[in-house]
């Protein structure tokens, strides 16, 4: 954590950048986004285990772009999102510094995509075992099974979009879901409206999640949404051998295709 | 008590699918009439929620049929295709919707036959599953 | 105003349910869904969940539901046949807190407002509350900063508060609340001696009401504090649909080719959408108006127009804001600036 700060007081002395978008002390024992800019501020950061939020997802917002160049404290999830981000150019090489933080805690400083890339490689993106057995619950209930803990889920949902709002690759300034001429998808948040809310979500974040988890956390009334996420990008992975966020310049995999992709499903 | 009939949607394209159903029609060939066409310009047009919304509308069953591979009219419009639909069979699956009532083919210009025997036994197997009560269901559901 | 105090036994909570079912009524009650606490229809009273601060969302979708009909329509040849949404079921709803129970005054301030809302003022009618007083609070908690407190009788039909033998001492407060006595006398006791506050939580007053008012339309142009404040907002809508005293609402008209209803659902001024024009202009374009919007209708406009706070200071938006906005600490912050 020292080094953290000492690195961030470096960044914003030398100008190297405008604002260190970090973890600092929230309500409680909560921690929130904190926008350091100035070298004194620096010891209000905090890198911990209570630090999950995808602060990436800051930086394609327009009032956080005012405040300059940023640098952002960047757990693996986060580092993803930024290649991610920049491979549908959202982000520019050197516009963002990561300070990476490996999961034993360690920081390093990297400016460069290419220098996130080669940090990433070093770490596999593998589904953790307790994952892969949510999921594989999931997958053996029976397809009844599977619609009455969907239904019962979604019978929750209030449509806040805090899913949306927290997701780093939601960066959309018009998302479907406000398209009214026509209105793809009901705006209520009646079992119809939710139903269509949540498979559109999981479709158009397909090779594109990178398995943060923040969409859950947001969520105010406990949808393990995460779960279509993974169930999508394992989908991907075993399909087409793509993972997401692991390149600053990589296909999306359903802009793409090759002669020999399954069909046995169709006639 | 008459059977039950199941509507069956079509989105089809219209260089290769649409064609065929033509030429089934002009050869005389008869299939069930449950099915309504919808015709797109290319299968890659054909958005999963249009799909959605054929099942909100009241379908029973939705077929999606299109150019072979390598003969789409837009080069690459069935490929894109695809690996969308894969996608979406395995989401839908994931979320426990039926997906036996929904149905894919490439059926060209020439496949007239093809087509009256892609319809009729779909026809059968959704017909076989009854209505689809998921949805109907779902229609009221959460509003007071 | 209390019409008369009575002790109900902690076991007779299930045979009232009983008798209120009886009634026609149906019971709203807090009930767990994993780590969250939602008001259902309960059909026991050992299904609620036990022990909770506050429930994930607020009792108001009982007369202000997330999704409700206003009407349905039916084209029948050349006519169109309309249809009403026909009585709401009378309803109790069971261990609400009082800051909810005081949150349908100010819905009803609105929805009575220059125009009846006779929908919502029939839900209003049919609706009564048994609520339990807070043993515990936590640090989000600040209703006795915005004129409540742990154990109000504010809005509540009955009040019960837990009493050292596990009982509820009962506080049989409006027309309604005794209607509801009557139903089932014999389990109503007589209320021992015992003073309730003893058994309510302590929260403190967090910020001085009276300055904060005072300071809102002076702030009202400090946009270095807005920003400043919002910064870290994602602009969702969850403080506005877990508050039990927002009452904004969207109208959607969904129809088929010959029918069709007209929806009333919640909705957030924290959306972009929210103001946005069918030209394009936005008044409110960025997140840090939005904000603005949400503190000084709470606590600006509302008090005002209505003589109402828009806030009961029940704490959930600030516990369920996936950043962190904590409103509490953000009114401090202004009622405390020099």
């Amino acid at each position: 954590m020292e080094e953290l700060r000492k690195k961030a007081r470096e960044l914003l002395t030398s100008g190297a950048v405008k604002v260190i978008i970090g973890y600092g002390p929230g309500s409680g024992k909560r921690v929130r986004a904190v926008f350091v800019r100035k070298p004194e501020q620096a010891d209000l950061l905090i890198c911990d285990d209570r630090c999950l939020q995808n602060l990436a997802v800051y930086l394609t917002k327009p009032e956080v772009k005012a405040l300059g160049k940023a640098a952002v404290v960047a757990r693996l999830p986060t580092l993803r999102a930024i290649l991610q981000l920049a491979a549908e150019n959202q982000l520019t090489d050197g516009q963002v510094v990561a300070l990476g933080i490996s999961p034993e805690g360690k920081m390093t400083e990297l400016s460069q995509f290419k220098a996130i890339e080669e940090f990433l490689a070093g770490f596999s993106f593998e589904l953790s075992a307790e994952e892969k057995a949510t999921l594989e619950k999931l997958d053996q209930m029976t397809p009844e099974q599977r619609w009455q803990f969907w239904q019962e889920q979604f019978a929750k949902c209030v449509r806040c979009y805090g899913c949306r709002a927290s997701c780093p690759l939601c960066y959309c300034e018009k998302c479907l879901a406000e398209c009214n001429q026509p209105q793809w998808i009901p705006a209520a948040s009646h079992q119809i409206g939710n139903l269509d809310w949540h498979i559109i979500r999981a479709m158009h974040l397909a090779n594109r999640c990178v398995n943060c988890g923040d969409c859950s956390r947001a969520c105010p009334v406990g949808i393990p949404l995460h779960l279509l996420n993974q169930k999508l990008a394992e989908e991907v992975f075993k399909q087409f051998g793509a993972r997401s966020g692991m390149k600053a310049a990589q296909e999306y995999a359903l802009c793409n295709w090759k002669l020999e992709d399954r069909e046995n499903f169709i006639k | 008590m008459s059977e039950f009939e199941p509507k069956i949607v079509a989105f089809v394209c219209n260089w290769c699918t649409y064609a065929g159903a033509d030429l089934t029609g002009t050869s005389r060939i008869k299939y069930a009439s449950n099915v309504r066409m919808i015709r797109l310009p290319c299968t890659g047009r054909i958005d999963f929620m249009l799909l959605l919304k054929a099942f909100e509308q009241g379908a029973d069953g939705i077929i999606v049929s299109g150019c072979h591979p390598n003969d789409c009219h837009y080069t690459a419009g069935n490929f894109h295709a695809r690996r969308r639909w894969m996608m979406f069979r395995s989401l839908l699956d994931f979320l426990g919707i039926d997906t036996r009532r929904i149905h894919f083919a490439w059926v060209s210009a020439a496949e007239g036959a093809k087509w009256a025997e892609f319809v009729n036994s779909v026809t059968d197997q959704v017909r076989k599953l009854g209505p689809n009560e998921q949805y109907q269901k779902l229609s009221q559901a959460g509003v007071e | 105003m209390i019409i008369e105090k009575k002790l109900l036994k902690q076991d007779s909570v299930e045979k009232l349910f009983a008798k209120l079912k009886a009634d026609g009524r149906r019971i709203l009650a807090p009930k767990a869904q994993g780590d969250e606490i939602f008001f259902e229809q309960v059909a026991s009273a050992s299904e609620m969940a036990k022990d909770y601060i506050q429930t994930t969302l607020s009792p108001k979708g009982a007369v202000f539901p997330r999704v409700e009909a206003l009407f349905r329509y039916q084209m029948e040849g050349k006519d169109v046949k309309i249809e009403n949404n026909s009585e709401p079921q009378p309803t109790v709803i069971f261990g609400l807190r009082p800051c909810d129970a005081a949150s349908f005054a100010i819905l009803n301030s609105v929805f009575s407002w220059d125009y009846q809302d006779s929908q919502f003022k029939s839900r209003l009618a049919q609706t009564a509350a048994i609520t339990v007083s807070c043993s515990r609070a936590d640090e989000y908690c600040f209703c006795t900063s915005v004129g409540g407190s742990p154990g109000d009788t504010k809005g509540s039909d009955i009040l019960l508060t837990r009493i050292g033998s596990g009982d509820y001492l009962a506080e049989i407060l409006t027309e309604k609340g005794k209607a509801m006595v009557t139903l089932a006398p014999e389990l109503f006791a007589e209320a021992p001696s015992e003073d309730k506050e003893k058994y309510l939580a302590k929260v403190p007053v967090k910020f001085d009401l009276k300055k904060l008012t005072e300071k809102l339309p002076e702030a009202f142009n400090n946009n270095e504090l807005w920003m400043e404040q919002s910064l870290r907002c994602l602009g969702c809508g969850a403080c506005a649909f877990v508050c039990p005293a927002c009452v904004c609402f969207d109208i959607q008209d969904e129809s088929k080719r010959e029918s069709g209803v007209r929806l009333r659902c919640w909705d957030s001024c924290g959306f972009s959408l929210f103001t946005a024009h069918t030209s394009g202009h936005n008044p409110r374009p960025v997140q840090s108006q939005r904000w603005r919007q949400r503190v000084m209708h709470k606590f600006s406009y509302f008090n005002d127009r209505q003589k109402y706070l828009g806030c009961v200071g029940c704490g959930r938006c600030s516990r369920k804001c996936p950043a962190d906005m904590n409103l509490l600490e953000h009114l401090k912050a202004i009622a405390e600036a020099r």
